[in-house]
C-alpha cells in the first residue's frame, strides 16, 4: 500500500488535566491508504488524544496542549469539531449522531444536501434553494455501496439495527468530498461479530481508496487483522510500535499493561461441598425487552460457578435480571432450601443474593457519588448497615467512619486506582468501576451471586483482575457464582459448567472443557439436531 | 501552535484567578460586589449600619426556612420546587385556623406550627403523587398547581366559616380580611426570644435558632437512611431499583418534606413580619426563595444547606440595603426593580446551565 507523505501527524503531542499529566509526547503518523492502529488500557490517554484531534472544546477549557498536530503538511489546531470536519477529518463515533425519524438518505446528507437553485433563493438566497432528493438518493446509494450496506437508502432509521446504524455513520462521513482521514472510535464496541467483521472488511476497503484510517479499539484480534499500523499507548506514553505481521495478540497485551498477561488457571472437575443447591430454577420466564427469557431451568450447586452463555438476544442477560426482580418474572426459584419471590429486588437482596449488572453505567454505579458511597450504599439500605445507633429504626444516621473504613479495605483488597474513598465514580476507568460494583455486591456479603458480563468495556489487564477476584469469592468465601457472559473464553476460564441459552431456553449445559464444536452448535441451537446433549 | 499554552507544571495567576472565579460562579460574584457597594455608598451616606445589617439579618432569618424547603426536593430529584405556595397555603391555613380560636403565645404559635404539618403532609402526597405523573415538567407542573391552588384557596378563603370578628371583613361580617395581623398572638415571639444587642446590631436569636435547627433536621435527614436513599434514586433511579428503592416513593417523600418545610416556613415568616397575607399573596412566594437559593450557588440538581445559607443572607440583605440607600442616592424606588431583575435574571441563569456538571 502507499506510503508517502503521512495525511495526519502528530508531533511529541502533551496534554495535562490540571497538573496530571495525561499525554507524554504522544507521536504517530498516518500514512494514504493505511489503518492506524491505536490501543492501550482505559485511561491509556485514548479518549484524549481523540478529543484533541477533533478540537473537542474540552481541551481549550483546560488548558490546551502542547506539540504540533499536522494535517496534510499544514499545523491545525481545531477550536471545535466544526473545524476539524470542515478539515477533512471523519468521525466515526460510538454512539450514533443520527436523526431516527429521518430516512437514511437525509441522515446521510443533512446539511449538505444538493440543491436546485429557484425563483426565491435567487431573491433570498441559497438557504431557499430546493433540495434536489433524487441527487440524495443517488448519492448516499453511491456511499451505502461503499461500506457493503444494501438497506434501502429510503427507510427511516430509527427501526434499523444497531449494526446498520454504524454502516450509515461511515457512509456518511465517505460521502464527505473533502474527507481524508477517518477516525473510528472503538466502532465494533455494539456490533455482533458478524457485523464486526464486516466493518473491518469496509475499513480495509476504504483505505484501499486512499482514506488514512485511525482506529482506536480494545479488540487486539481486530488490530492485527487489519493494521498497517500500530501505536499502543500506556499512561500517556506510546510504549510500542509492533509491527502487525510479526506480533501477536499476546505481546500486545503485554504492552499494554506492562507485564506478561496471564492466563486464569484452569483445572479439572472440582469436587464441590455439596448441600441444597444454591439456587434451583424452574420454568423461569422473564420479560425483558431485547432479551426475552421463554423458560429455562437450572441448577446452581452450593459452591459452584456456572456460566450463562449465549447469542446477544437470547434471553442470557434476562435470566439474572429476572432472579433479582428487575424485570417482569415467572416461575419457581428456591434458593437453598427456600422458595424466592419473585419480581422483588429487595427480597433477593434480603435472601443473601447480590448481583453484579450488565449495565455498569445505567445500573452498576452512581457516577456522582463518591466510591464509599457506592459501595456502602447498598447495604445500607437494604440491610440497614453502617448506620449508628438510635432509640428508633428511622432515626439512625449514617456511621461515616464505618463507611470510610469498608471502602478503604475494599479499596485495598480490590486494587481498585483512585485517589481516595472520596473520589466520584465516574473519574474512574471502567476496569475500577466494575471493581466498585463487586466490591457493593461483596459488601452485602452474599452466598450467591449473580455476575453478567463481568469484563465488558473493560481491557486486558483489569479483565484478569475480575476474572481473579470472581474466582477467589469462589474459592475462598464459598460463594455459588452465576456468571452470565458473551466471551465464551472467560467463561471456560473460571466455570464449572456452562449453560447455553438459545431462544430464551436452555440449549445445554456443558462441561468447561467441551470442545469448540460442541458450543458453537450449542449457540446456533443445533446440538440437539446432532443427538448430542451433555452435562 | 506548540507554545499556544504556557507550561503547566506552575499554574500562571491568571488561570488561578479564573478558576476560583468559576469555582465561585459570576452571578455570585456580581451579586456580592453589589451588595458590598451598596453598603458603601451607605457608610459615605453615614446611614444607620447597624440597623441595616440588623434589619438583613432578620428578614434572612425570617426567610430561612423557605428557601431550606427547596432542599429535599432538589435533593429528590424533583428539582426546584416551584409549588412552594401548596405548603404556604398549608401554613397558612395552619396560622388562620389558630387565630380563629384565639390561642396565643407560644401555645398558639405551636399549634399552628402542628395544624402547618398536619395538613401539608397530605397535600405533599398528592403534590408527590402528580409529579411523578408528569415526570421531567416538575418546575412547569409546579409553578402551575401553585397558581391553581392559591386561586382555588381565594374561594376558600372567603367562603370558610371562619367567626372570629378580628379576621373577618367588618362591614359583611363573613369572608376572610385581605392581610390579617398576629399582634397580639404571636408577633415578633421567635424574634424576641433571648434577642440581644451587639454593636447597636439587635440579633433576633429565637428565628435564628429555628432557622438553624430546621438546617440541622435537614442535614441530619439526609444521613438517615431513608435521606440516603432519596439522595440516591435521584442520582440513579435504575440502580436504586436494583438496590430495591422504589425511586416514585422516594419522589413523593421528597416532594412531602419540601411541602412541609414550606407550611412550618411561612408559620416562623407570619410570627416575624406581623402579618398574614391571604388571597394572591403566595403566588408568587416560590420565585424568590428559588432565587435565593441559586444566587448561593445551587443548580438545579444540586444544592447543600451552605448554598441556602449564604444565598438567603445575599438575596434579603441586597433586598433590605437596596431601598435606603437607592432613595438617599437617586429619587424614587428602584429596589423593586432590582429585586424583580435579579430574582428572575438568577432563575434564568440557572435554567440555562442545567446541563453542566
Amino acid at each position: 500500500m502507499a506510503s508517502d507523505a503521512p495525511i495526519l501527524e502528530l508531533r511529541d503531542i502533551t496534554k495535562e488535566y490540571y497538573g496530571n499529566r495525561v499525554l507524554k509526547g504522544v507521536s504517530l503518523a498516518v500514512r494514504p491508504g493505511t489503518i492506524h492502529g491505536v490501543v492501550g488500557e482505559n485511561g491509556a490517554g485514548k479518549s484524549t488524544l481523540m478529543n484533541l484531534l477533533f478540537g473537542m472544546p474540552v481541551i481549550r477549557d483546560t488548558g490546551g496542549y502542547r506539540g504540533d498536530v499536522v494535517l496534510e503538511g499544514r499545523t491545525v489546531s481545531f477550536r471545535s469539531p466544526e473545524e476539524a470536519m470542515a478539515s477533512g477529518i471523519g468521525m466515526v463515533h460510538q454512539e450514533f449522531m443520527l436523526i431516527p425519524g429521518f430516512t437514511v438518505a437525509e441522515n446521510i446528507k443533512l446539511n449538505r444536501e444538493p440543491t436546485i437553485p429557484n425563483l426565491m433563493s435567487r431573491i433570498a438566497g441559497r438557504k431557499l434553494e430546493i433540495v434536489d432528493r433524487k441527487r440524495c438518493g443517488s448519492d448516499s446509494r453511491v456511499a451505502l455501496d461503499r461500506v457493503g450496506l444494501t438497506v434501502d437508502e429510503w427507510l427511516p432509521v430509527a427501526g434499523l439495527p444497531v449494526g446498520h446504524k454504524q454502516f450509515i455513520e461511515i457512509a456518511r462521513e465517505v460521502d464527505k468530498n473533502n474527507v481524508r482521514l477517518l477516525i473510528f472510535d472503538e466502532p465494533t464496541a455494539v456490533l455482533t461479530e458478524s457485523e464486526a467483521d464486516q466493518l473491518l472488511k469496509v475499513m480495509k476497503s476504504l483505505a484501499a481508496k486512499g482514506f488514512g484510517i485511525l482506529f482506536i479499539t480494545h479488540r487486539l484480534d481486530e488490530v492485527l487483522a487489519v493494521c498497517d499500523d500500530i501505536t499502543v499507548l500506556r499512561d500517556g506514553e506510546v510504549v510500542g510500535r509492533p509491527d502487525p505481521k510479526a506480533t501477536t495478540v499476546i505481546r500486545i497485551a503485554e504492552l499494554m499493561v506492562g507485564r506478561p498477561a496471564l492466563v486464569v488457571g484452569a483445572e479439572g472437575v472440582r469436587h464441590l461441598p455439596g448441600g441444597p443447591p444454591a439456587l434451583e430454577v424452574r420454568d423461569l420466564a422473564v420479560d425483558m425487552p431485547g432479551e426475552r427469557v421463554e423458560s429455562v431451568s437450572f441448577t446452581l450447586a452450593a459452591g459452584e460457578v456456572l456460566g450463562l452463555a449465549g447469542l446477544a438476544g437470547h434471553g442470557k442477560i434476562g435470566v439474572a435480571n429476572g432472579l433479582m426482580g428487575l424485570f417482569p418474572a415467572r416461575g419457581t426459584v428456591v434458593k437453598h432450601g427456600a422458595p424466592l419471590p419473585l419480581n422483588d429486588p429487595r427480597a433477593a437482596i434480603r435472601a443473601r443474593l447480590a448481583f453484579v449488572s450488565e449495565d455498569r453505567r445505567g445500573v452498576g454505579i452512581l457516577p456522582d457519588e463518591s466510591i464509599e458511597l457506592n459501595i456502602a450504599l447498598t447495604a445500607i439500605e437494604a440491610q440497614g448497615r453502617f448506620l449508628h445507633a438510635a432509640p428508633l429504626e428511622p432515626l439512625r444516621l449514617m456511621n461515616g467512619g464505618a463507611v470510610r473504613r469498608h471502602a478503604h479495605e475494599m479499596i485495598r483488597a480490590l486494587d481498585i486506582r483512585c485517589t481516595g474513598p472520596r473520589q466520584h465514580v465516574r473519574r474512574l476507568s471502567g476496569g475500577n468501576q466494575q471493581k466498585v460494583c463487586l466490591a457493593r455486591a461483596m459488601t452485602l456479603e452474599p452466598d450467591t451471586l449473580l455476575v453478567s458480563e463481568p469484563t465488558r468495556g473493560i481491557d486486558v489487564g483489569a479483565k484478569e483482575r475480575v476474572l481473579e477476584l470472581l474466582r477467589s469469592l469462589n474459592r475462598e468465601r464459598g460463594m455459588s457464582l452465576l456468571v452470565t457472559s458473551s466471551e465464551l473464553a472467560e467463561l471456560r476460564a473460571i466455570c464449572d459448567r456452562i449453560a447455553i441459552v438459545y431462544h430464551g431456553r436452555i440449549e445445554a449445559v456443558l462441561p468447561r472443557d467441551a470442545t469448540d464444536a460442541e458450543f458453537g452448535l450449542a449457540m446456533a441451537g443445533e446440538l440437539h439436531a446432532m443427538g448430542g446433549q451433555r452435562g | 501552535m506548540a507554545d499556544v499554552v504556557a507550561p503547566a507544571d506552575r499554574t500562571p495567576p491568571l488561570v488561578m484567578l479564573q478558576e476560583s472565579i468559576r469555582e465561585i460562579g459570576i452571578p455570585r460574584l456580581l451579586i456580592a460586589v453589589f451588595l458590598v457597594a451598596l453598603f458603601g455608598i451607605a457608610v459615605a451616606t453615614k446611614m444607620d449600619i447597624a440597623s441595616l445589617v440588623g434589619d438583613s439579618l432578620l428578614r434572612a432569618a425570617r426567610n430561612g426556612i423557605l428557601v431550606l424547603a427547596l432542599l429535599p426536593a432538589i435533593q429528590g430529584g424533583v428539582g426546584l420546587n416551584f409549588g412552594l405556595p401548596i405548603g404556604v397555603i398549608c401554613g397558612l391555613v395552619g396560622c388562620v385556623i389558630t387565630l380563629n380560636a384565639a390561642v396565643t403565645g407560644w401555645t398558639g404559635l405551636g399549634l399552628s406550627v402542628a395544624l402547618a404539618i398536619a395538613l401539608a403532609i397530605p397535600a405533599g402526597l398528592a403534590y408527590g403523587w402528580l409529579l411523578n405523573r408528569t415526570r421531567g415538567q416538575e418546575m412547569m407542573v409546579g409553578t402551575y398547581l401553585g397558581f391553581a391552588v392559591v386561586s382555588g384557596m381565594s374561594i376558600f378563603w372567603i367562603a370558610a366559616p371562619f367567626t372570629n370578628p378580628t379576621l373577618v371583613w367588618a362591614i359583611a361580617g363573613r369572608g376572610l380580611r385581605t392581610t390579617l395581623t398576629v399582634s397580639g398572638v404571636y408577633d415578633k415571639l421567635l424574634d424576641r426570644l433571648w434577642s440581644f444587642n451587639v454593636l447597636g446590631v439587635s440579633i433576633p436569636t429565637g428565628t435564628l435558632l429555628i432557622f438553624a435547627l430546621a438546617c440541622a433536621v435537614v442535614g441530619l435527614f439526609f444521613r438517615t437512611r431513608a435521606g440516603i436513599t432519596i439522595a440516591a434514586a435521584r442520582s440513579n433511579p435504575r440502580f436504586a431499583r436494583a438496590a430495591g428503592i422504589s425511586d416514585e416513593r422516594t419522589r413523593v417523600q421528597a416532594t412531602m418534606f419540601s411541602t412541609v418545610l414550606a407550611a412550618v416556613g411561612i408559620v416562623v415568616f407570619a410570627q416575624s413580619y406581623g402579618f398574614l397575607q391571604l388571597y394572591t399573596a403566595p403566588l408568587l412566594m416560590a420565585f424568590p426563595a428559588v432565587a435565593c437559593l441559586l444566587i448561593g450557588g445551587a443548580s438545579v440538581t444540586r444544592a447543600t444547606l451552605t448554598h441556602v445559607v449564604i444565598g438567603t443572607l445575599l438575596f434579603q440583605s441586597i433586598l433590605t440595603v437596596a431601598l435606603p440607600v437607592t432613595s438617599q442616592v437617586v429619587q424614587g424606588d428602584i429596589s423593586e426593580t432590582a429585586r424583580l431583575i435579579i430574582q428572575n435574571g438568577m432563575i434564568l441563569y440557572a435554567l440555562t446551565r442545567r446541563s453542566d456538571r
